[in-house]
């Protein structure tokens, strides 16, 4: 056995606890999560059933965790997982999986799928079989500390920009402030208009707030590329400097993947509760909303519709915030068929955005999302998560359907009351 | 050994040895999944695990409406045979008599003409899940040879226990003791394969349900 597989085994192992092992025993094999993920449904290829990208794991857990399993391992009897089986999976296990948990939602006898993927995934990355594109990512957010490699000049510089459209002051390094504000370098980079809608939001709602110098990234690559040493660590930059600041809330920007990171991975990742509470942006503004501090002048006559971000909704349990605001700030909602907790993924999340490989497949499974919007027909697509909206207009370019796609924060932003 | 010995070595200790092997092994596997344990989840609580947990347990009996109408065939095949298999199982009377004079406690009946047309439902309905089984590209592509001993060791009591019923094939001792048979094979392969899921899936449930309800998502 080599090294990088003894590493990938042994990290298998450590993976393994009574849930996977209740999950392992408990699949029969009805097949029921492949009509559930849209690898499967949009390619028609049953490779992409999603218990079948997690086969190695199950014998991992089957030899050493069973008696049967031991006995029949001891007796050679057994196939042990190869290097070149994990190297097989590679595929399954990151290009063909966005962790959108669906599959966890209609398994029958009630298996978490997508959280022993996750699992899978730290076994994996140990035995080098991890895809260059995360690799790449996970790397500059180590050095960089943004996986785009995004720095902080370059935030300044959209600082700047944002505080000479608005007029306000974006306040960075405010100690003792209410709120400590993240984003994703997706929304520094290409949706600044995000930083702007913040700001000017809670300036209306008189909320004190700020961002850190030495932490504003909110994604995680170490979650995607499945290294927990590397996600505790980009936790903990976040940590202490929340911490330094003396902050009470730090708010998850609208990007899912940002979200269960920091929000439900991160105080695990680090091994203790946060001293602070986490809160997603549009939890942030409900709570606003339902304080009477966030008050609308107009509302969107425009058909729209809500794409529901998976990690933000299904894996995050902000599901009924959006619909709340949708509701406050469009006149006509529409919601599609299946959305919610059912909602179906963009087909970009979990890392698979960052892994080049997986471009046409992520194109192709966007024909599940384009069904949905037919069933629909809105005039703009609103969602919260600037990597599902990047890939939506990806998505609905290739497959020349003319539906902008826009920011639930910033279409809120917009209609501010003046008062 | 003659033919009368045989029988009653198939009704006395062979049910006894196999009723050990099912109890110690279900117990075994169980134990074998709880004392992985898991970590405590740190994060800070949106709603409750426990309530989610019992909640999923529940829930998962019923099918999201997308599964409904995507896989028809598969919820409502797998319905019918595994109710059919229960309500056999534990609503003919010879089964209660056994129930009652093993372990002590009893129940009523459903006439025995319910419980015949049941039997005939659901031979069909496995024998359905078997062709369904081999054609569907999914499930063909998943199955492994414990899928199809699974559904063997699943069958055979029923079919046994129908011909021993009806008094054909057989004859009528014979073809009990076949069905008792049947039914210790049953017992002695469950504990090592997916039937397991009889006692699993309320762990999988509860865990799964335990993980979604602290985020405040309902599954």
């Amino acid at each position: 056995m080599s090294a990088s597989l003894e590493k990938g085994i042994h990290a298998l192992k450590e993976q393994i606890n009574a849930p996977v092992a209740s999950f392992f025993s408990s699949c029969v094999r009805c097949g029921l999560c492949a009509e559930a993920c849209l690898f499967f449904t949009e390619t028609g290829n049953p490779k992409y059933t999603p218990i079948h990208k997690l086969e190695p794991m199950r014998r991992v857990w089957q030899q050493e965790y069973t008696f049967w399993g031991r006995f029949a391992k001891a007796l050679g009897l057994s196939k042990p997982v190869t290097d070149k089986e994990l190297g097989d999976w590679e595929t399954l296990v990151y290009d063909s999986c966005t962790l959108c948990g669906r599959c966890s939602m209609v398994c029958p006898v009630g298996n978490d799928i997508t959280y022993m993927i996750r699992k899978m995934r730290e076994g994996m990355a140990a035995s080098g079989h991890a895809p260059e594109g995360l690799v790449g990512a996970t790397k500059l957010a180590v050095t960089v500390g943004s996986p785009m490699g995004v720095k902080l000049p370059a935030l300044q510089a959209q600082i700047r920009q944002v505080e000479a459209e608005t007029g306000l002051k974006v306040p960075v390094n405010v100690e003792g402030a209410d709120y400590m504000l993240l984003l994703s370098s997706m929304e520094i980079m290409n949706f600044p208009e995000f930083i702007g809608a913040v700001a000017k939001i809670l300036d209306k709602a008189k909320v004190s707030w700020t961002i850190s110098s030495e932490a504003f990234e909110a994604t995680n690559s170490g979650i995607q590329i499945g290294v927990s040493e590397i996600a505790a660590e980009l936790v903990q930059r976040i940590v202490d400097a929340a911490d330094k600041l003396k902050v009470k809330n730090v708010i998850s920007p609208e990007c899912g993947h940002a979200y269960m990171a920091i929000r439900w991975e991160g105080p695990n990742l680090v091994g203790k509760p946060f001293s602070f509470r986490v809160v997603h942006v549009l939890e942030l503004l409900d709570e606003l909303r339902a304080d009477g501090r966030l008050k609308l002048s107009s509302k969107e006559t425009q058909r729209l519709t809500y794409h529901d971000p998976c990690q933000v909704s299904r894996r995050g349990g902000v599901v009924d915030q959006p619909r709340r605001l949708m509701d406050m700030v469009a006149e006509n909602f529409d919601e599609m068929p299946e959305s919610g907790t059912m909602n179906w993924c963009c087909g970009a999340g979990g890392g698979v955005s960052s892994n080049e490989r997986a471009d046409d497949l992520r194109l192709q499974v966007f024909k599940r999302k384009k069904a949905q919007l037919e069933a629909v027909k809105p005039d703009a697509l609103v969602s919260a998560c600037s990597n599902c909206r990047i890939h939506l207009e990806d998505g609905l370019e290739k497959y020349g359907m003319d539906i902008p796609v826009l920011s639930l924060t910033e279409t809120i932003a917009e209609h501010l009351a003046d008062e | 050994m003659s033919e009368i010995e045989l029988f009653n070595w198939i009704r006395g200790p062979a049910l006894q040895i196999a009723t050990l092997i099912f109890v110690v092994g279900v117990v075994v596997r169980i134990l074998e999944v709880l004392v992985l344990g898991r970590k405590q989840d740190l994060s800070e609580a949106r709603g409750s695990g426990v309530a989610g947990g019992l909640r999923t347990i529940i829930s998962r009996m019923f099918p999201d409406r997308g599964t409904l109408q995507r896989s028809t065939f598969n919820v409502i095949a797998g319905y019918v045979f595994h109710v059919g298999f229960l309500v056999t199982l534990l609503f003919y009377t010879p089964h209660i008599l056994l129930f009652r004079d093993s372990l002590g406690v009893s129940w009523p009946a459903l006439p025995t003409p319910v419980i015949d047309a049941t039997a005939v439902v659901t031979l069909i309905a496995l024998i359905a899940v078997l062709v369904h089984r081999i054609q569907h590209k999914v499930m063909r592509f998943l199955s492994g040879f414990q899928d199809y001993l699974v559904w063997l060791v699943t069958f055979l009591p029923l079919l046994t226990g129908y011909f021993a019923f009806h008094r054909v094939v057989l004859d009528p001792q014979a073809m009990i003791a076949v069905h008792i048979l049947s039914v210790e094979l049953f017992m002695v392969v469950f504990p090592f394969t997916k039937l397991m899921h009889t006692f699993t899936l309320f762990m999988a449930r509860y865990y799964n349900g335990h993980i979604a309800g602290r985020r405040g998502v309902k599954t």
